[in-house]
């Protein structure tokens, strides 16, 4: 079942997409698509920290004992994203501010603890860092994606820029949460219908 | 029992080297940070209390020891007078630390205006501190020198209506804050002129 490492990293791409493919990480999904610049931060943040903690995990895996293996992949987790905070409110600032909570989510964000148990534990360091980046690269592109429709729809901007005139009356409920879920489901639907040719 | 050390031994190296990486990295980026926070979190609070300032009171400021502590003062000119005086300190609220900026007129001691600027309070009651501008207009005109506190501590402050410990950490930063006032009036005036 070996597969080359350019395979590893491009499951994450479609086969193996988050939240899509691989239900997981829907909570961050559903929360920071309100704006594509949210959906791009939140997206490159979580693939930092899972490509990094995939590597130092599998570097690891051997020294780490079984018995407290969670509680050890959740120090090194949590380490990086510890890290991303103080580099974001080091340098974006403004971002920092409107991703409030959901920075610290990353900790218990299902990808990146899934990955490393079910990937880094138990591949070398190559193939680790390519799955985390393939998976943390298509996280992103579902959440600009998603986002897009959302954004786009609800504000009737793109990346805080007007798309349409003042005549455009906002779509609302795309920007709440049960708006959320719907787009979640028909962008899902749309999936499963490419992907059935 | 071996077993039992090792799995010990393990996770304290793990959260040791942990934590000193963390601690490196805070101590990187703490300036960046505090200058950060200094020009999204307090500056807009600063040119809110000191509205209708003709100057940037970010930029016209300075630091006076007070004690062991450094302490930034941020200059207001209003018509033509450079007479007023912005400051920060600190009350202990509901969820940790509330932070407070008074702006000062140094000439009849009186407060220009009272700002939030970080707070841990819960979202949509102690919060209200910092978006609700009535609560924090009622420090407006009061002279510096007055201990500050809730109707119900026995002062004439209005608290927020379910909101008492941030409303008392806002009161007891506001104290605090006419403490330093009166501590380092002189000093403030020389930086002055």
């Amino acid at each position: 079942m070996a597969k080359s490492v350019v395979q590893e990293f491009a499951k994450g791409l479609w086969a193996e997409i988050p939240p899509f493919r691989l239900v997981l990480g829907l909570c961050p999904t559903l929360a920071v698509t309100k704006t594509v610049e949210n959906g791009i931060g939140m997206g490159v943040a979580t693939t930092f920290v899972l490509v990094c903690s995939n590597i130092i995990i599998s570097l690891l895996r051997n020294v780490i004992p079984k018995k407290v293996r969670i509680a050890c992949y959740i120090v090194v987790i949590a380490t990086f994203v510890t890290v991303v905070e103080l580099v974001m409110q080091a340098y974006t600032y403004p971002l920092f501010l409107k991703l409030g909570i959901f920075i610290p989510l990353i900790v218990v964000n299902c990808i990146v603890l899934g990955r490393a148990e079910a990937f880094a534990a138990k591949n070398s360091v190559i193939p680790s860092f390519a799955d985390g980046l393939g998976i943390g690269i298509g996280f992103t592109l579902s959440l600009t994606v998603l986002a897009m429709f959302r954004e786009a729809l609800g504000y009737g901007t793109l990346l805080n820029m007007e798309l349409f005139g003042p005549s455009f009356k906002p779509f609302t409920f795309m920007v709440e949460a049960p708006g959320a879920f719907v787009c979640l489901g028909l962008m899902l639907c749309l999936m499963n219908m490419l992907g059935k040719k | 029992m071996r077993e039992m050390f090792r799995l010990f031994i393990v996770i304290t190296i793990f959260s040791a080297v942990s934590g000193g990486l963390l601690a490196t990295v805070r101590n990187g980026t703490q300036e960046k940070i505090e200058y950060q926070q200094l020009k999204f979190v307090k500056g807009p609070t600063i040119k809110q209390i000191m509205e209708g300032c003709t100057n940037d009171p970010l930029v016209d400021r300075f630091k006076i020891m007070d004690g062991k502590m450094e302490r930034n003062f941020f200059i207001g000119q209003f018509n033509g007078k450079k007479n007023t005086v912005a400051f920060e300190s600190y009350g202990k609220g509901y969820g940790g630390d509330v932070g407070v900026i008074a702006a000062v007129n140094i000439e009849t001691d009186e407060i220009v205006g009272v700002g939030v600027t970080t707070h841990s309070e819960t979202p949509g009651v102690g919060s209200r501190a910092k978006t609700d501008p009535s609560f924090v207009s009622q420090f407006k005109g009061l002279s510096m020198k007055a201990p500050f506190k809730v109707r119900t501590d026995g002062g004439d402050i209005d608290a927020i209506s379910g909101a008492t410990f941030t409303s008392r950490g806002v009161c007891a930063a506001v104290t605090d804050l006419s403490q330093i006032y009166s501590r380092l009036k002189d000093k403030i005036i020389e930086q002055m002129g």
